[in-house]
């Protein structure tokens, strides 16, 4: 079980208490109706889904209830950091 | 039968005798005793079947590394398969017996696969003799080989123990409690660190509780190691787990730990936990893991009396139990000799050591002539006689060209191999710690430190016990260190009379024989020889991983403990490579089996998951509710009278709200508060339809899309003020549905003053429906006008009823006049008791859920998750109506703008009518233009609800069909086994299309 | 010799479960500002994750923004409508959400030597008092249910817990209860 750090709670947390929401920075659009096809597909469907970091969404659901940001190794399975939602993603060298 | 128990000495309670069965043989032994080492005491070395080929096997270990005496132990329920009788605690009244042999262990049928010619059970056999026909693996093959190739057979009946978990934190996790896990916790521990010292058997100590010769600090090193367990014992700060295997590494210095509580007790406490499951997070850890003696590779090395020269040291040291009457010991390592040594001086007779070495010096050898043992340097153990038991072995001599000559014969009951040591890296390496392969040594060491770990003594590579020690107290005190504890430093013990453990082997030992006609095992458990190997390099298999799968080579439960480096090497030499160019298998956890019962815990029964009750329950309990589970909930799904079948009672039911008045619990309706100045906007957003001008006081049907545009949920919703909405969600979408606001709310939409707090448990719901409602109803309520002027359908009023207060809601799933009444939950059972008084005047009936579910689809009213199943839009389900059409977006808008979205052959929702009235349709049942399906043609759809209606007097369904709303008229078809049952297309509504009802 | 560094027998599994007196709760949203303008009648915690208590008033905060008020006052005189009439006026000028969740959950007292380590056949957080002081408070995991956990004493714990999962929760602790006293 990992232990994930909420940058809420400022605390290193069990695993069990966390939500995964995700891949991270994915705005909804300001004005969906804008959209073309092409970019709401893309917008709902397409992720990066790298090997290596990650910058993903989780929620401290059994904690504080926060969404917070994640750059996890999908390798590894490491987080390098977590930050919270709104805060740009960080420079981490992996 | 002859004793083999010592006169004295070693770890047994002689005083007391205790009674066991093995296979239904009497036996005695002694506290202190392992059902091996009893057994053992007793003569007896027969203890299991092989997996493959049924050969007679006896124990080669005395520990947890044990491959081949498998047993079970127990009876009924607590029968427990595939134990290690060199792990098994004795205890009076054991019954114990053998595994894989029919219709005896000394009689078994199936070794006659050991019998057939060779090849046929060689690597792959699986692969290539099973396969053809095709056919036949399912219905011949595979059932012969799993009754024939198999370990213990499952119990039967439930368990009828418990079991129980516990989270532990600590600063320094030990594993293992030898020489150098017992000096690491002793120096953590003095330190003031937390520790949490574990090792997987009764006593602290180890291989010094084996241990004959050695002294630390003056002490016999049993001794020693009592002395250090008291010590521990006393520290507050230590938690000294016994019988505890810690069997897997997880991420971040997460340990998984097994206890056995209670096996070793005859008549355990029913109030004890079996066994108990630690979830152990440390800041640092110590492996102290020790290493396990290897093999050797030579034929008929698996015959019952061949063993690990260590397994004969602990037999005779720590058991008192003679492992044989006159020992061969086929020795590569120095360690051979201090087994033969102590042997001798136990009384048994020491035929010869044969030293695979041609020059073997040191103080090991020098201890063995002191002794007078006979030596032979240069020479190998070609084969063994003897098949139930060993009764001699063939010697060779290697000549200096490598080729091995006979040198006769030798008569023995007992042939010990010391093959050297493997460092037991099973948890460095689950800690992805990378292993390092010790040239000089042929063996596979801890490399860099993995994260906040320290191996040390032999599991390090460290096999010297003045090295273990040594290596305990520096990494106890540097782990405490790290945690922020060096109260007291702690001085390395002192070590006498130990003989270190030079050399070691790997790989095939040479023999003169026919290689076709004999069998080498390198991993016992799994019946694999070194011919196997060899086979399947020479098939292709490159890959350390391929030769493990095809082979079956370090698999299973064993995963190569005394396996892993014979295999290595020998597929190495194989395809002429150096060992690590081979590389390395994983080591999975667990280390040794571990229970169900241990990785379940306390969730099993009834609290396997929480039984979520409302507050009516124990009311609909007493009138004889049958309940369903929806979710966690118990709801009550229908009032039987006494006699009366589920078919009867609902249409009773239905029959009785649509004449006079139900009574039915909507409590575990999901509720969720959202308030705030921005509440109307944040409905507007997350649902489709127009909240702005919906009025304090009404209510609205809302229904709620992902951003795909698929319906996600659904329900009322009341406006209590203009900044407070009492939104009610499906039963099981309730934290599903907060989630999704919450996720809008916070990630998208932060800028909006509002906020949700489920109010699910707040409130008991007690819905009252039928024409008779408002009478029902009305006598109770305090301060509500409920005139259909003042209080029309869908509006929702304060006031109090039965003098509590109440959220009121005018609304209806059954197309009846009908009210939910909402109190604070502690008042439920009164105010539903209320309620029930006062409508028994007018007929009423409770009803449940299936009453519900009928009543709602006459209606034509979807279910979320019944007539929807994440690919269905709103006008799939004809619900354009609840669409805002105004609003500039919505969660899901602008995904129903797709072009997909308005594809004509989308699966609409339609009825279905049945020619046959009385023939209900197959909920999930396909439909199909046709009455016989034409293969690769996809269907229609497919029926999502079917009830028999009391109201229509027929059977009615809802089903989503392909333009299903184009082909209202047509005839369709269901096919089913028994024939197609021809349907007609129509509305999804059946009765009281008008609303009519509604309206009163 | 199995457990022998743990508490001894007695200590071991000592520990009381019991159901608290009923009493009025509050789940109160927004920002500092309507914190410390709440008029509950305790100050409202600033630091996330921590309790605040004057009895027989207590506010937990459990989110950034989120306070969990609990009225223990004695019982049958549960003042929960003035004390929302009474919050509700003092903050009428801020924007903030009051919700009366006095019966959505219950709370359990489980309180002795043993508390923490029967807790810990369930919670999966360090309840050590260096790791999980006094005063601290929060929302976690208990096996399959959520609950909230304050630590009011160094041997003394509060449960709050949706009252449906209550049987749950009180059932498993009464099982580790058991197993814990068996095993001492």
């Amino acid at each position: 079980m990992l232990l994930i750090r909420c940058p809420y709670c400022e605390m290193d947390r069990p695993e069990l208490e966390f939500r995964y929401g995700g891949e991270a920075h994915v705005a909804r659009p300001v004005n969906p109706m804008a959209e073309s096809d092409e970019s709401w597909a893309e917008f709902l469907y397409m992720r990066t889904n790298p090997k290596g970091l990650h910058a993903e969404r989780w929620r401290h659901t059994s904690g504080c209830g926060r969404f917070f940001n994640a750059i996890r190794h999908t390798v590894t399975d490491r987080f390098v950091v977590t930050y919270k939602a709104g805060e740009p993603r960080p420079e981490v060298k992996p | 039968m002859t004793s083999f128990r010592t006169a004295q000495g070693g770890r047994i309670d002689r005083a007391r005798t205790l009674r066991f069965t093995f296979d239904g043989q009497s036996y005695t032994g002694h506290p202190g005793d392992t059902l091996a080492s009893a057994l053992i005491a007793n003569g007896v070395h027969l203890m299991g079947r092989s997996f493959k080929y049924h050969r007679p096997r006896g124990p080669i270990a005395a520990g947890a590394e044990e491959p081949n005496a498998l047993v079970g132990v127990g009876r009924g329920g607590r029968y427990t398969p595939n134990l290690r009788a060199t792990q098994v605690e004795l205890y009076d009244g054991l019954v114990a017996e053998s595994q894989n042999r029919w219709p005896s262990l000394a009689m078994d049928v199936g070794e006659v696969n050991d019998l057939v010619p060779a090849g046929v059970f060689a690597s792959g056999f699986y692969y290539k003799t099973f396969m053809n026909p095709p056919s036949a693996w399912k219905d011949l093959y595979e059932p012969i080989i799993r009754r024939a190739a198999g370990l213990g057979k499952a119990p039967e009946q439930p368990d009828p123990d418990h079991y129980s978990h516990r989270y532990a934190f600590c600063d320094v996790l030990v594993v293992g409690a030898g020489a150098a896990g017992l000096s690491a916790a002793l120096a953590a521990g003095r330190a003031g660190a937390r520790v949490i010292l574990a090792d997987e058997q009764p006593d602290l100590g180890g291989s010094l509780l084996s241990d004959a010769s050695a002294t630390i600090d003056g002490l016999p090193a049993a001794e020693w190691a009592a002395k250090a367990a008291a010590e521990l014992a006393g520290l507050a700060n230590v938690t000294v787990l016994t019988r505890t295997q810690c069997f897997g590494a997880y991420a971040q210095n997460f340990f998984g730990l097994a206890q056995r509580l209670t096996d070793h007790m005859p008549v355990p406490d029913p109030k004890a936990a079996r066994e108990r499951l630690w979830k152990v997070r440390t800041r640092e850890v110590v492996l102290a893991t020790g290493a396990i003696e290897r093999p050797l590779v030579f034929p008929e090395n698996d015959r019952p009396g061949v063993m690990l020269a260590s397994a004969a040291r602990t037999y005779l040291n720590r058991f008192g139990a003679k492992p044989g009457a006159r020992a061969v010991i086929f020795t590569a390592c120095d360690s051979g000799y201090g087994a033969a040594v102590d042997l001798a001086r136990g009384g048994v007779e020491i035929a010869a050591i044969v030293d695979m070495r041609s020059e073997a010096n040191g103080p090991g050898i020098d201890a063995a002539r002191a002794a007078n043992l006979p030596v032979r340097t240069g020479a190998v153990v070609t084969g063994v006689k003897g098949r139930l038991r060993a009764t001699g072995v063939e010697v060779g001599t290697i000549a200096s060209n490598g080729l091995v000559n006979p040198a006769g014969q030798l008569s023995c009951d007992l042939v010990l191999m010391a093959g050297g040591w493997t460092p037991s890296v099973h948890l460095y390496s689950q800690m992805r710690g990378k292993v390092r392969f010790d040239a000089e040594r042929q063996i596979y060491v801890p490399g860099d430190r993995a994260s906040n770990e320290h191996s040390v003594g032999a599991c390090g590579g460290s096999f010297g016990l003045a090295d273990a020690l040594a290596q305990g107290v520096a990494a106890g005190t540097a782990a405490a260190k790290a945690c922020g504890k060096g109260a007291t430093e702690t001085a390395v013990p002192g070590v006498a009379g130990e003989i270190l453990p030079r050399g070691g082997y790997q790989g095939a030992v040479p023999h003169h024989r026919d290689v076709r006609k004999v069998k080498a095992f390198v991993d016992f458990q799994n019946d694999v020889t070194a011919k196997d190997i060899k086979l399947a390099v020479r098939e292709g298999f490159r890959s350390i991983e391929h030769v493990k799968r095809y082979t079956t080579t370090g698999m299973a439960t064993d995963q190569g403990k005394t396996s892993n480096m014979n295999g290595l090497a020998i597929a190495a030499e194989t395809m002429g490579k150096a060992i690590p160019e081979v590389g390395l298998t994983t080591f999975r956890p667990p280390y040794t089996p571990v229970t169900f019962g241990t990785f379940a815990g306390h969730s099993r029964g009834d609290l396997f998951d929480p039984i979520r009750r409302t507050p009516s329950h124990a009311w609909a309990q007493a009138r004889g509710a049958a309940f369903e589970d929806v979710g966690m909930w118990k709801r009550a799904w229908y009032f039987p009278k006494p006699g009366e079948t589920m078919h009867a009672a609902v249409e009773r039911e239905c029959k009785a709200v649509r004449a006079s008045v139900g009574l039915f619990d909507a409590s575990t309706l999901g509720k969720i508060e959202v308030v705030g100045p921005d509440a109307a906007e944040f409905m507007n957003r997350l649902y489709t339809n127009p909240w702005t001008k919906l009025e304090p006081g009404r209510c609205r049907y809302g229904l709620m899309l992902n951003e795909a545009g698929f319906v996600m949920d659904d329900g009322v919703i009341g406006r209590l003020a203009p900044d407070r909405f009492h939104v009610t969600t499906t039963t099981g979408g309730a934290p599903r549905v907060l989630a999704h606001m919450e996720d809008y709310l916070q990630t998208e939409f932060p800028e909006l003053k509002v906020w949700l707090t489920s109010t699910t448990e707040q409130w008991a719901v007690i819905a009252v429906q039928g024409p008779k409602a408002r009478e029902v109803i009305a006598p109770l309520v305090e301060g509500i006008d409920l005139s259909p002027a003042a209080m029309p359908h869908m509006s929702v009023r304060l006031g109090t009823i039965c003098g509590v207060p109440t959220r009121l809601f005018r609304v209806s799933f059954t197309g009846e006049l009908g009210f939910e009444i909402n109190v604070p939950a502690e008042h439920g059972p009164a105010v539903w008791e209320a309620v029930w008084k006062a409508g028994e005047a007018h007929g009423m009936v409770p009803y449940g859920t299936e009453t519900m579910h009928v009543l709602r689809a006459e209606k034509g009213y979807i279910i979320v998750g019944q007539e929807t199943d994440g690919t269905v839009t709103p006008n799939d389900l004809g619900l354009d109506w609840a669409i805002g059409k105004a609003k500039p977006d919505f969660v899901g808008k602008r995904s129903l703008a797709r072009p997909d979205m308005a594809k004509p052959d989308r699966k609409q929702l339609v009825g279905l009518m049945t020619s046959d009235a009385g023939v209900v349709l197959e909920e999930g049942a396909q439909i199909t233009a046709e009455a016989a399906p034409v293969q690769g043609r996809p269907a229609l759809g497919h029926v999502t609800s079917a009830y028999a209606s009391p109201t229509l007097g027929r059977s009615i369904a809802m089903a989503l069909v392909s333009g299903g709303r184009a082909r209202i008229g047509e005839t369709l078809y269901v096919p089913m086994p028994s024939g197609a049952i021809a349907v007609t297309v129509t509305e999804p509504i059946f009765f009281d299309k008008a609303g009519s009802r509604l309206d009163v | 010799m199995s457990d022998a560094a743990l508490p001894a027998a007695g200590m071991l599994g000592g520990c009381t479960v019991r159901k608290a007196d009923p009493a009025a709760r509050f789940v109160l949203r927004g920002t500092a500002e309507v914190a410390a303008g709440a008029s509950f009648g305790v100050a409202l915690p600033s630091r996330l994750n921590r309790a605040e208590a004057s009895d027989p008033r207590a506010a937990l905060k459990l989110g950034p923004d989120e306070w969990l008020l609990i009225a223990a006052d004695a019982a049958g005189d549960i003042p929960t409508a003035a004390l929302q009439a009474q919050m509700e006026a003092a903050l009428a000028a801020l924007p903030h959400s009051l919700v009366d969740v006095s019966h959505r959950q219950m709370a359990l007292l489980v309180e002795g030597p043993g508390a923490a380590l029967t807790l810990n056949a369930a919670v999966p957080l360090d309840l050590s008092v260096e790791a999980f002081p006094v005063g601290m408070a929060t929302r976690t995991i208990f096996e399959k249910a959520e609950i909230v956990l304050w630590r009011q004493g160094a041997e003394a714990f509060r449960i709050e817990v949706w009252r449906s999962f209550a049987p749950y929760v009180q059932a498993l602790l009464a099982a580790v209860q058991a197993e814990n006293e068996a095993a001492a």
